[in-house]
């Protein structure tokens, strides 16, 4: 642990007991527990947190303020950068709520393939979260094997948009391309052996005596506590709220979709585990539903205003010329009015507020991020623990810095 | 989340803080209510706790920026409600020296929220328990969201091998920064009456020169 002490643990003598005065530690910025460059100045009593005040921004890049200075379709590569564990979750946010504005819809070929990425960054996102964890309290094992698959995982990003993280994939009015030729088969045969590695991964953890002697009654956050410091996604699902906004506020083809939702019962850091392991096993049926009902089609709207035109049209009429260049120099335009998106990102609820004044540039974009609210509540959740879980707090909150201080 | 079912919602808020609500509007199948600044309190907490309103969770704090109005900012408070399936949007103006009440106390989220609001806005929230910079740097001045703050900003930090620590200087850069104005005038031009376009309706009464 990197200590740089600003108050010296004073261990005064009195009477033959020694007594330890509450002092101040650094924590961070530069802690593989911290996931990323988050800075805790912790109050410690001995080893008992009494206070806990994280830091943040030092990841801070303005995205909001760059946004509102780029068309509509240049700020989407931007909602890559914020949560880059899970990229186009962020992108189907912003996606949509441009879709609102503009009130057009996806043809549904694309909104299965939106949902078949959510889903499959929603196990990318989930590997990354309970392996990194695990690595957290002290078992190394499931990062190995996590990586592996999350491997596999981002070779499909790869395969559709040509890139491992930022995808830059979904556009307003669709997705930029068709699946390349061969890649559904190429998940389908993913999802067959993927539950076994959930079952791996299950048998090392789940009832691993030292993993639940770190998690188990460790940052219990009750239903209320929940509501109050706004707490959504797994941390509220921890909780024994049955809430999910892909069924209770259905976007795109989710109402199709066959899944169940995990609730946890103590609202501890295992719970939160727990529910993350069911989540990646629902998304893997939600993939084979989507690959299994995947109709044919096109894969963005016919308007030429919003979605550019084909190689093949441009080539013969002027018309498409025009409206490809129009569409990325100048971009389209969206009416005055504003919007508040959102969807079930693999960490919660991550909105995007939009406000338009009618021109080609968001007037404002808001940035609801989920592990915003999550770190804001580190304090209430480590008060009384031990210093190392604080490090489970963190761990099972899923932090990543990009979404925080965007 | 029927429009009618909002709507409905919308009558109830209003018909019960009466004056506190000045503006109830229904856009894009969303809810949003303007309250008075002074009754910001009164009206979220009303909006928790009412078994018919039921907002249980604050969502998220932010403000847009409008240069141009008379009081500059609004507000916005996102809200959650879990027992109905619903959200609302509560919206408050403010200016620039005229602090809001904190919400801390109804909704203890707001914290942080509220204080990044006071970080990129400079909105002050009065009675805020810890109302300290939370994005920018240490030490950081001006609030970068508002719409009169360059993009670029004022200062750039470099790491000097001399003094061996990071130093602030003004921005200096090599090029002007692109703004484009892609705002074509073509677009706008659909129901203009250019010099001459008169004689293209102009009855045609039979004069000719």
């Amino acid at each position: 642990m990197t200590i740089a002490t600003s108050a010296h643990p004073a261990a005064g003598q009195s009477g033959g007991k020694t007594q330890i005065k509450p002092y101040t530690m650094n924590f961070g910025p530069q802690h593989p527990a911290a996931h990323g460059v988050l800075r805790l100045v912790m109050e410690l009593n001995g080893e008992v947190v009494e206070r806990c005040d994280p830091h943040i921004g030092l990841l801070h890049r303005g995205t909001e303020k760059l946004i509102e200075y780029k068309t509509y379709l240049q700020a989407v590569p931007y909602f890559d950068r914020l949560d880059y564990v899970s990229p186009m979750c962020m992108e189907h946010a912003y996606v949509l709520g441009i879709e609102n504005l503009l009130q057009i819809k996806a043809p549904l070929r694309a909104q299965y393939i939106r949902v078949l990425f959510s889903e499959i960054t929603r196990i990318l996102n989930h590997i990354l979260s309970i392996t990194t964890g695990a690595l957290d309290v002290g078992a190394i094992t499931p990062a190995l094997w996590g990586f592996e698959e999350r491997e596999i995982l981002m070779e499909f990003y790869e395969r559709v948009c040509g890139a491992r993280l930022h995808a830059n994939y979904f556009r307003p009015g669709g997705v930029a391309w068709d699946l390349p030729a061969g890649l559904t088969d190429d998940i389908w045969e993913f999802t067959e052996r993927f539950p076994k590695f959930v079952d791996d991964i299950d048998n090392l953890l789940t009832n691993n005596r030292i993993f639940k002697q770190r998690t188990v009654d460790i940052g219990v956050v009750t239903k209320e506590e929940a509501f109050n410091w706004g707490f959504t996604g797994p941390m509220l699902r921890g909780s024994g709220v049955a809430w999910d906004l892909r069924k209770s506020q259905p976007y795109e083809v989710y109402d199709r979709m066959d899944f169940d939702v995990p609730v946890g019962l103590t609202g501890d850091c295992w719970a939160r585990y727990l529910v993350r392991m069911e989540e990646m096993r629902q998304s893997n049926r939600m993939i084979r539903q989507c690959l299994k009902e995947l109709p044919d089609g096109s894969v963005r709207v016919e308007d030429r205003k919003v979605s550019p035109p084909p190689r093949g049209e441009m080539k013969r009429s002027m018309e498409a010329l025009i409206h490809h260049f129009k569409l990325f120099t100048e971009g389209f335009h969206v009416p005055a009015g504003e919007t508040y998106t959102a969807i079930e990102a693999p960490k919660g609820e991550f909105g995007v507020y939009l406000v338009s004044d009618g021109t080609n540039k968001p007037y404002r974009c808001k940035i609801r991020a989920p592990g915003f609210a999550h770190l804001q509540g580190l304090d209430f959740m480590s008060k009384g623990h031990m210093l190392a879980d604080a490090v489970a707090n963190i761990a099972s909150m899923d932090i990543v810095f990009g979404e925080i201080d965007r | 989340m029927s429009e009618q079912a909002l709507k409905e919602l919308g009558g109830h808020i209003a018909a019960t803080l009466g004056d506190d609500v000045l503006k109830v509007e229904l856009k894009l199948g969303e809810l949003m209510v303007t309250v008075r600044r002074p009754s910001l309190i009164k009206s979220l907490t009303f909006l928790r706790d009412d078994p018919t309103c039921s907002f249980e969770q604050l969502l998220d704090v932010t403000a847009v920026d409008w240069p141009e109005r008379e009081e500059r900012f609004e507000v916005v408070y996102i809200l959650l409600s879990y027992k109905h399936n619903r959200r609302l949007r509560v919206k408050v103006t403010t200016n620039e020296d005229t602090p809001v009440a904190s919400a801390v106390p109804v909704y203890n989220a707001a914290g942080w929220f509220e204080r990044e609001t006071w970080d990129m806005f400079g909105i002050f929230f009065s009675d805020h328990p810890d109302l300290r910079r939370i994005l920018t740097d240490y030490g950081f001045e001006g609030h970068p969201l508002r719409k009169d703050f360059p993009m670029t900003g004022y200062v750039e930090c470099r790491y000097d091998e001399d003094q061996k620590r990071v130093v602030y200087e003004p921005v200096r850069l090599t090029q002007d920064f692109r703004s484009f104005d892609f705002l074509s005038p073509w677009e706008g031009m659909t129901n203009v009456m250019l010099p001459g376009d008169e004689k293209a309706q102009a009855p045609d009464t039979g004069s000719k020169p």
